[in-house]
């Protein structure tokens, strides 16, 4: 029985207990208690830009869908029949002008109401399913920002602009660096999964120490590769990123980790865009700039450019990068099971070899083959098996415990150097507030005061 | 002979049939024997080795793909391979491919013969059989006698399921 005191046992100064990880029980709550309580980030509307289009995906365990509405508004349904319980949509996206069960006809318009049932005089007049108001069910909340489509379970508690807190910044930088002020959801959502937790996969983009280590191979086989082999573009973008893995340990100290209330987190200051997305004299980067001046001013694109933000995560269920437009959501599936929707942006008037060199990026750092996906992976995977052993039962993250700083009054923390544990603690600081029902999980950096 | 119409091509050795499926059984038993360097030897300097994400998809400039590797990234890929520390594949996986319905198209395309094929490969590793199903397009250039791979396209009918990581060469 996970009474309150002992949940909060399992999350110590500088260590986890790893039932947090392996207990059934405890997945159990994290899906009433945290993907019940927070917000969720469930896609972009730009995947269902006209009247009728939905996408399928879940919350915690439970189906939903999201939906176009006729004025032009989006919706999140619980993709469930309220007759019987079946799903009244199968595909992961497409169109339709309204949702036909399968199993008996029941009829429900774009909004979830109920419009049609059959033999409607079968049922006594009090009891008809129209009378009683019986419709797809509305998620209870749904707010989009900037285009990204979020929802929570719970009816009440803090609005997406104070769950995002700082981090919201984060979706600013992304959708900024478009030079019409728009990101578009561009190809398919490619999936990938793991017989692992799903934290490890948010802890695991905020940690700068594991590249030179999980990525080994792909480094080595990267730096001996003879630059001079012909390339279509790919190959270019993919091996530049795995030589960047093997970056020097400086380079790693050196580099920002901010956290924020929430668990939230991102890690800056790591390589510019004169080094990632092109040289400055790379034609395209040249076009680019061209265009947000253009667009915005010099100052302002100058400032917008001058973000070096690279992965953010939103706890519990975000995971992004603005520079490559990358956006991974994580579903989890069970205690050691756990899903990851990958989507690349499109900058609208951008260059299109701009998006190229994404879709690049994307198969280099989310593709299901890739020479360093495939290792992350791996070792998500021999995590869970590890944390079977009684032996050590105790996960350690204290590299950098103490030496947090408070990075004056923006609401932020940062880990004394690029390599501190310190997304790790913040994100067990939230999943305790969340799993004790402790702390508001307000926005404002408390890294540093839970330290 | 019969009356039906016979593709001119299919006069030309290069089109043989049966030389084709040979090549294609020689490139799965060098991945099955884990002879990578010699597979790779197989692909031309402006190869493509493509597994899409999509049914149908286009191009690979537009959409993700699990796997799209230009001849850079393949010799990468390959060398990767041999590294003592591939978590991925340590201990490496067991595979065998089965290549099956071989079908040369009649017409070549950029000069390149066109092959279509079913191939199933089986994988072990850690306790554990998977199965990658897929439908595979080749660009054959002939060469002394041989071919060459120009371009290997593998449409899995799960590419766009919820898959492990896939370290392994389809």
């Amino acid at each position: 029985m996970w009474t309150t005191e002992r949940i909060a046992d399992l999350v110590q100064p500088g260590r986890v207990h790893r039932d947090a990880y392996t207990d059934p029980a405890i997945f159990d709550l994290e899906m009433e208690r945290i993907f019940g309580r927070a917000w969720l980030l469930l896609g972009h509307d730009s995947q269902i830009p006209r009247a009728g289009d939905f996408a399928t995906t879940q919350m915690g365990r439970q189906p939903v869908l999201m939906v176009r509405q006729r004025g032009g508004g989006v919706s999140v349904l619980f993709n469930r029949c309220a007759h019987r319980g079946s799903t009244v949509c199968s595909a992961a996206k497409g169109t339709v002008t309204q949702f036909v069960c399968p199993y008996h006809g029941w009829t429900y318009g774009l909004d979830g109401a109920l419009v049609a049932v059959p033999s409607p005089a079968g049922y006594p007049e009090e009891r008809h399913p129209q009378q009683a108001g019986l419709g797809l069910a509305e998620v209870p909340r749904t707010e989009v920002y900037r285009g990204f489509v979020f929802a929570s379970l719970a009816a009440d508690g803090p609005s997406l602009g104070d769950f995002l807190g700082p981090l919201i910044s984060s979706f600013d930088d992304l959708v900024d660096r478009a030079p019409e002020g728009e990101v578009e959801v561009a190809g398919g959502v490619s999936r990938h999964a793991y017989d692992g937790n799903w934290k490890f996969v948010l802890e695991n983009h905020l940690d700068t120490i594991h590249p030179r280590y999980v990525h080994a191979s792909s480094i080595a086989a990267a730096n001996e590769q003879d630059d001079g082999r012909p390339t279509d573009g790919a190959g270019e973008v993919a091996v530049r990123q795995m030589r960047q893995n093997g970056a020097p340990n400086e380079l790693w100290e050196g580099i920002g980790l901010w956290v924020a209330g929430g668990g939230h987190g991102y890690m800056a200051d790591y390589h510019d865009d004169e080094k990632l997305v092109a040289a400055s004299d790379d034609p395209v980067h040249v076009e680019y700039q061209r265009r947000m001046e253009a667009a915005y001013g010099t100052a302002r694109a100058r400032e917008i450019l001058s973000v070096t933000r690279w992965n953010s995560i939103v706890f519990p269920n975000v995971s992004f990068m603005s520079q490559f437009g990358q956006l991974r959501i994580v579903r989890p599936i069970a205690a050691g099971r756990t899903v990851l929707d990958t989507y690349v942006f499109r900058l609208k008037g951008a260059p299109e070899e701009m998006f190229r060199r994404a879709v690049a990026f994307a198969n280099v750092v989310n593709g299901t083959g890739s020479p360093v996906l495939t290792d992350d992976l791996e070792v998500y995977e021999r995590l869970q098996t590890g944390l079977g052993a009684d032996g050590n039962a105790w996960v350690d993250t204290g590299r950098g415990f103490g030496r947090d700083v408070r990075d004056g009054d923006n609401g932020l923390d940062r880990g004394g150097t690029g390599t501190s544990e310190i997304a790790v603690r913040n994100q067990f600081r939230a999943w305790a507030e969340y799993m004790t029902g402790t702390g508001a999980t307000e926005a404002g950096g408390m890294a540093v005061a839970a330290e | 002979m019969s009356g039906s119409a016979v593709p001119a091509a299919s006069m030309d050795p290069a089109f043989d049939r049966a030389a084709v499926e040979a090549f294609l059984i020689h490139e799965a038993d060098l991945i099955d024997r884990r002879d990578f360097e010699a597979w790779l030897a197989l692909y031309t300097d402006d190869c493509r080795y493509w597994v899409p994400l999509e049914e149908d998809q286009a191009d690979p400039q537009h959409t993700v793909s699990l796997i799209y590797d230009d001849r850079k990234l393949l010799e990468t890929r390959v060398r990767r391979l041999g590294h003592p520390r591939i978590h991925a594949q340590a201990p490496p996986s067991r595979t065998l491919h089965t290549v099956a319905n071989v079908i040369v198209e009649p017409e070549p395309e950029d000069g390149r013969i066109v092959v279509r094929s079913s191939q199933i490969v089986a994988e072990y590793r850690q306790n554990r059989t998977r199965l990658f199903a897929g439908r595979c397009t080749h660009r054959l250039e002939a060469q002394g006698g041989s071919y060459r791979i120009a371009f290997k396209r593998i449409d899995l009918i799960d590419s766009e399921g919820e898959n492990r990581g896939i370290p392994i060469i389809l």
